[in-house]
């Protein structure tokens, strides 16, 4: 029932930073689609004429004035990085070579 | 990926083909699509309290919400959506009476959450227009598609590899103050008709909406400190004989230059783009839709090489937030706060002032319209605040690189200084000395001119001995004068002004002379 590719997997593993191993990108197919026609069976459920909805509290317009608010200091802030250099959050180089 | 600053582009060396703008307007009709980001000017950010002024120490105005903190929940700033709608309304656009945010996802550290607080396909307003006029008055009309809120990222510094830039670079440095601030995405329809004058249109367009943010007052839309940004979209399709039957042609495909920063750098890359892209045309090439890096110093744009399956987002509605339904009161509320739109504002100033179109469009490019307004709303003559600000104060700024509001002389100061030019305290060239000791700090215009001993003489009694003096030395021209030869009084003015060192009122002079010499 899954139409879900191997290609598929294999693009969600780069768009989260996974690699993965043939044999795993395999086994990965299998229980992600076990997984995705589980989800299915929501789709049996008759939605005609129900509004889509994001959120389960008929709310809108939960706003706050423009006013500041005491934050953290960059010490706080930074305390909880593994690495900081110049006050900043130190992090693995962002793109490799091409 | 998002706003990446211009830090964060990829070097490319090579340089590459281009045709003449005239081939390329010969062969090809451009397709245009800009995206600008502004920065709002709100106090904090858009869904946390912490401030948001620009050149704070790093990280120093970060919160558990803006860094992502597991547990942390966000709530939307009420002036950001407020900035929203406005913008929206003075962009002709319809403001959606529901909408919502949703999260584009994607890992790159200047989000710390992994996702950008964005809108997606219901943004805030839709369906709008902007219209602009080119230096030589002609009109366009920019139909825009979309307006919606989302939230600036964190800036990253790349540190080490051999260029310093993002190849090569060991680790990055990123500072989160960014991370959060208020943005409003403006994004145009395919803007097509505009042929030869497409990259002027484009500067038009960003130069319009610039001063338009600034009228709505929400935004410093400081293109220099990033705070308004411009992203071009350029595709060209062939050219047909016959006009009508251009829009029957495709679309070619489209490059997108991301982050051209300066009005004049629109312009340049949107013509740079075009080019390239006839050129690669015209040698049966085809274009590779992709990022192009805009270079303001080689004025070329590189390859950004980016991959295109990273962009992929996976957008959903953001269910930490709750939708914004402004109700039709409040936004018309809003709409009785907009201002005038610019272009018919210019108009009626430069009917108001009386300025032709040569002197308005030198007051435009000097940025000039607001700081006379002031001048001449502080009791200044339209021709004086003019021939100030977009004459020897604006030459003065522009060869400091500097704001004419950071010049450090006030529309109150150029107003008195008008007034002791008007008043014949003073002449032009006194005028200038005053401007000098005003800028320096000396003082304001009256106490610079008392300090430095500056007024014209008009005392009759001085200026009569010279005067006669002059007429005894100059039979000849006298006779001139008496012949009907009245230009010739130029002459003794000149040295009477000469023999009372510049100080003389010249009004005066000349009507003492036609006095004596009687005719």
């Amino acid at each position: 029932m899954s139409s879900l590719s191997r290609d598929d997997v294999a693009h969600l593993a780069m768009l989260a930073r996974i690699e993965l191993t043939d044999a795993e990108l395999d086994r990965m197919l299998g229980e992600l689609s076990v997984i995705l026609d589980a989800v299915a069976l929501v789709q049996q459920a008759p939605t005609e004429g129900v509004e889509p909805m994001s959120h389960p509290l008929p709310l809108v317009n939960v706003t706050r004035p423009d006013e500041v608010r005491p934050g953290l200091t960059s010490a706080q802030a930074l305390s909880g990085a593994p690495e900081a250099d110049q006050q900043r959050f130190s992090v693995p180089r962002i793109l490799s070579d091409d | 990926m998002s706003e990446h600053t211009s830090d964060d582009l990829a070097l490319d060396g090579g340089t590459e083909a281009v045709l003449t703008w005239d081939e390329t307007i010969a062969a090809y009709d451009p397709v245009l699509g800009l995206e600008v980001h502004v920065e709002l000017g709100t106090a904090t950010k858009m869904f946390c309290g912490c401030p948001t002024e620009f050149g704070a120490e790093p990280n120093s105005q970060v919160c558990p919400v803006c860094l992502g903190l597991p547990g942390s929940l966000p709530v939307v700033n009420e002036k950001g959506v407020e900035s929203a709608i406005r913008i929206g309304l003075a962009l002709n656009c319809t403001i959606a009476p529901w909408s919502r945010f949703a999260r584009k996802n994607y890992f790159y550290p200047d989000m710390p959450k992994n996702f950008q607080t964005s809108q997606y396909d219901e943004p805030i307003a839709f369906n709008g227009w902007l219209d602009v006029e080119l230096e030589d008055g002609s009109a366009y009309r920019v139909e825009i598609e979309r307006a919606h809120m989302e939230e600036d990222t964190g800036k990253s510094l790349h540190v080490g590899g051999a260029t310093g830039r993002i190849h090569g670079a060991d680790y990055s440095l990123v500072d989160y103050n960014r991370a959060g601030i208020p943005l409003i995405e403006i994004v145009t329809k395919p803007l097509t008709g505009f042929g030869d004058r497409a990259p002027e249109v484009a500067k038009a367009y960003v130069a319009t909406l610039r001063d338009l943010l600034r009228a709505l007052g929400v935004s410093d839309v400081k293109m220099e400190q990033g705070s308004l940004r411009c992203d071009a979209n350029v595709s060209l399709r062939p050219r047909k004989k016959k006009p009508e039957k251009q829009a029957e042609v495709p679309f070619g495909t489209r490059t997108e230059t991301k982050n051209v920063n300066s009005l004049r750098s629109v312009e340049r890359a949107v013509r740079y783009e075009m080019t390239r892209h006839a050129a690669v045309l015209a040698g049966g090439g085809s274009i590779l839709q992709e990022t192009r890096h805009w270079h303001e110093d080689t004025g070329v744009t590189t390859s950004g090489r980016e991959k295109s399956d990273a962009e992929d987002y996976r957008y959903f509605p953001e269910p930490d937030l709750v939708p914004i339904a402004p109700t039709a009161d409040s936004i018309e509320a809003l709409r009785a706060t907009l201002p005038e739109p610019p272009v018919q504002r210019r108009r009626r100033l430069q009917g108001e002032w009386g300025y032709s179109d040569l002197e308005m469009r030198d007051v435009i490019n000097a940025g000039a319209i607001e700081i006379i307004e002031a001048t001449v709303a502080a009791g200044a003559t339209p021709a004086g605040a003019r021939k100030w600000w977009s004459g020897e104060i604006a030459r003065r700024a522009n060869l400091d690189g500097r704001e004419l509001t950071d010049m450090g002389i006030t529309p109150r100061a150029v107003a008195e200084l008008d007034a002791l030019v008007q008043g014949g305290r003073l002449n032009d060239s006194m005028a200038r000395q005053v401007l000098d000791g005003v800028l320096a700090g000396e003082g304001n215009p009256g106490a610079v001119a008392d300090a430095r001993g500056l007024a014209l003489v008009s005392d009759d009694g001085a200026l009569g001995a010279a005067v006669d003096e002059v007429i005894a030395a100059n039979p000849d021209l006298v006779e001139k004068i008496r012949s009907g030869k009245v230009q010739a009084a130029g002459a003794l003015i000149g040295q009477v002004m000469k023999a009372m060192a510049g100080q003389a009122d010249a009004a005066r002079v000349r009507e003492l002379i036609m006095e004596r010499v009687g005719s």
